[in-house]
């Protein structure tokens, strides 16, 4: 594994949908090829017959009642947004017109 | 009240039930005196204050309390960290992306304490979204440690650790993903535990990383920590990954002392990059241990040096996607731009601080194409490694003893330009995650002045045994007893400023004893 360099940087906060300062990818750049040199200690273990750990806990497909229950209102569930258009959420159109 | 005007919070939730039961002092008064004591909080320890709510609640608490039969908790003023949702309390998370958000319900942990009746006080500071070992990156100014407020309080849960310190609130919660309750009560010098993953609910908690994530109690002891972990543990039909265990008496082996168990000393916890004051006071609570008639046993768990290299690709990993949810869309900040994805952009590059940028960067990094395998895919056959190594210790010993941090409280801005070597504050911790075990620190005395941590570390859903094993080191010293100055002061004073001489005073002699303060109703 190599260090992450400039574009890297820019490639994943592009995936990310994060807009840098010129000065933030300066300073990240650096910064996490330090911190991926202290990752990079993974790959000296052996790992070939260990399987992955996602969870510690001893449950799977955990199954409730399915029940109609009380939810949010449309009122709460749009009190905090931004930008709303009756009983919607707004955004800017993604699809434009003909 | 009936003692002393100027008077100070019981330290304890023991101390305020039995002043609340005495009827030395209602609940509202209680919660009057902490209101003021937060009012006047010089630490930047509070984001939110919640008076009118807290008196409604000290007043519904002082008609239970009237009516008898009422639970410990009942009428305990309490503190609770930002990242944890109230309903119609603005909760940030410390970040500009969550500024002015009220949200419509509450977390399961704070619904579960208000049915006990404790009286929530208001939301406290913390580095941004918990990630941070400072309470420096928090978007609304850095918290100060009370013990010298030129250095940091630890983190994240650094404003939940200040309140209990300060003598702000009896009791707080804070959230821990890598020792963000562990380290930040180790360097305030108060008890911080860590239940076992899958103990607590994360409904209603701002979700950071996912499976590391807990929530749990600052107190001023062992005992307290019990406490509220009695009203917290349980599953949740709202959060799958709570455990369904029935539920337990929390405090049924704390007075059974360690005589004849066997206690683990891992090795790789006492190693290079520990300060000399902080090994120095570890050790010298281990001997403690010995004269209690514990047997400490060499234990070691090799792949402890990989443990910060797992915790950071599957924090962030995990961060990255949890965080995808701030889009300016449904709540939070948006900043808008010429198009969808540019709003995108705009409103994340502005909301976000830097340390909260670097984290989703290096975890997109870790799961996008071509690094997944040899990052996010490798980190967690080694976390299988680690908790393995963990499972086989606890066949041979019934807890573990190990330092909490390997520095005490460090200047502001000490590491604030230096990812790694803050990262490396929770070298100690950040594996009890990564297995899942619970995990506290207790204050085991001073090094240059400043509180040091000890962290007792369990097996899976043994915190009775943990809560035995921290009490019987407690009731042996007086190590928990010790406040910062500032926290004896008289209710509403200001700490005054540094004085290095009162800190560095030999023999902890600008220390103040707590049992030797006016301390109302003081047992």
């Amino acid at each position: 594994m190599s260090a992450i360099d400039r574009s890297a940087v820019e490639h994943v906060a592009s995936l990310a949908r994060i807009g840098l300062t010129e000065d933030e990818i300066v300073r990240f750049t650096g910064q996490l090829s330090v911190v991926l040199g202290a990752v990079d200690k993974l790959a000296e273990v052996d790992t070939s017959a260990v399987h992955p750990t996602a969870s510690v806990l001893p449950l799977t497909n955990v199954m409730r009642e399915d029940l109609v229950l009380p939810g949010l209102t449309h009122a709460e569930a749009l009190a905090n947004a931004p930008s709303t258009d009756g009983e919607f959420f707004r955004v800017q159109a993604t699809l434009e017109e003909r | 009240m009936t003692r002393g005007a100027a008077s100070l919070l019981p330290r304890t939730i023991v101390e305020a039930a039995a002043i609340l039961r005495r009827r030395e002092a209602s609940s509202r008064e209680l919660a009057r005196l902490a209101l003021e004591r937060v009012a006047a909080d010089p630490y930047n320890a509070w984001l939110a204050r919640a008076d009118e709510r807290a008196l409604a609640q000290a007043d519904a608490a002082d008609r239970r309390l009237a009516a008898g039969g009422a639970p410990l908790l009942c009428g305990v003023p309490w503190a609770c960290k930002d990242i944890i949702g109230t309903a119609g309390v603005e909760t940030t998370a410390a970040s500009r992306m969550l500024e002015g958000y009220l949200p419509p319900y509450s977390a399961t942990v704070v619904l579960r304490l208000e049915a006990q009746g404790a009286v929530m006080l208001g939301k406290t500071n913390l580095d941004e979204f918990a990630m941070g070992s400072s309470s420096e990156n928090s978007a609304f100014g850095p918290v100060t440690n009370p013990w010298d407020p030129t250095r940091v309080p630890g983190g994240s849960s650094g404003g939940s650790a200040v309140a209990v310190a300060a003598g702000e609130a009896v009791f707080s919660l804070g959230t821990d993903t890598g020792g963000s309750i562990r380290q930040p009560a180790a360097l305030c010098g108060i008890a911080g535990f860590k239940p076992t993953y899958g103990r607590v609910s994360r409904y209603g908690v701002v979700a950071f990383a996912s499976s590391l994530d807990q929530v749990g109690p600052f107190t001023a002891t062992v005992e307290d920590a019990a406490i509220v972990c009695e009203a917290l543990f349980g599953a949740d039909p709202r959060d799958a990954t709570t455990m369904p265990l029935p539920a337990e008496d929390l405090r049924r082996e704390l007075g059974a002392g360690v005589q004849g168990m066997r206690l683990g000393v891992p090795r790789e916890y006492f190693v290079e990059g520990m300060e000399p004051g902080v090994a120095r006071a570890v050790r010298a609570a281990l001997a403690v241990y010995e004269r209690l008639g514990a047997e400490l046993v060499d234990v070691s768990l090799p792949s402890t040096d990989r443990g910060l290299a797992v915790y950071y690709v599957l924090q962030p990993a995990e961060a990255s996607a949890n965080l995808a949810r701030y889009d300016g869309v449904r709540f939070g900040l948006r900043v808008e731009g010429p198009d969808l994805v540019e709003t995108y952009r705009r409103t994340r590059g502005a909301g976000f601080g830097p340390e909260v940028k670097r984290r989703i960067i290096l975890g997109t990094y870790a799961l996008s194409a071509g690094y997944y395998d040899a990052y996010y895919g490798q980190a967690q056959k080694v976390r299988t490694l680690i908790k393995g190594e963990f499972d086989a210790v606890f066949q041979k010993v019934d807890a573990l003893l190990t330092p909490t941090s390997p520095g005490v409280a460090f200047p502001l801005g000490a590491k604030a330009n230096d990812p790694l070597a803050m990262y490396l504050n929770d070298i100690y911790t950040l594996p009890v995650n990564i297995a899942g075990l619970p995990g506290i620190s207790i204050p085991c005395g001073l090094s240059e002045g400043l509180p040091v941590g000890l962290q007792v570390i369990a097996s899976s859903y043994r915190e009775a045994t943990l809560f035995r094993v921290a009490a019987a080191y407690e009731r042996a010293t007086e190590h928990h007893r010790l406040r910062p100055p500032a926290a004896t002061a008289v209710a509403g004073a200001r700490w005054a400023g540094h004085d290095p001489g009162r800190r560095r005073a030999p023999g902890g002699g600008g220390m103040t004893l707590a049992a030797a303060a006016p301390v109302v109703g003081g047992s």
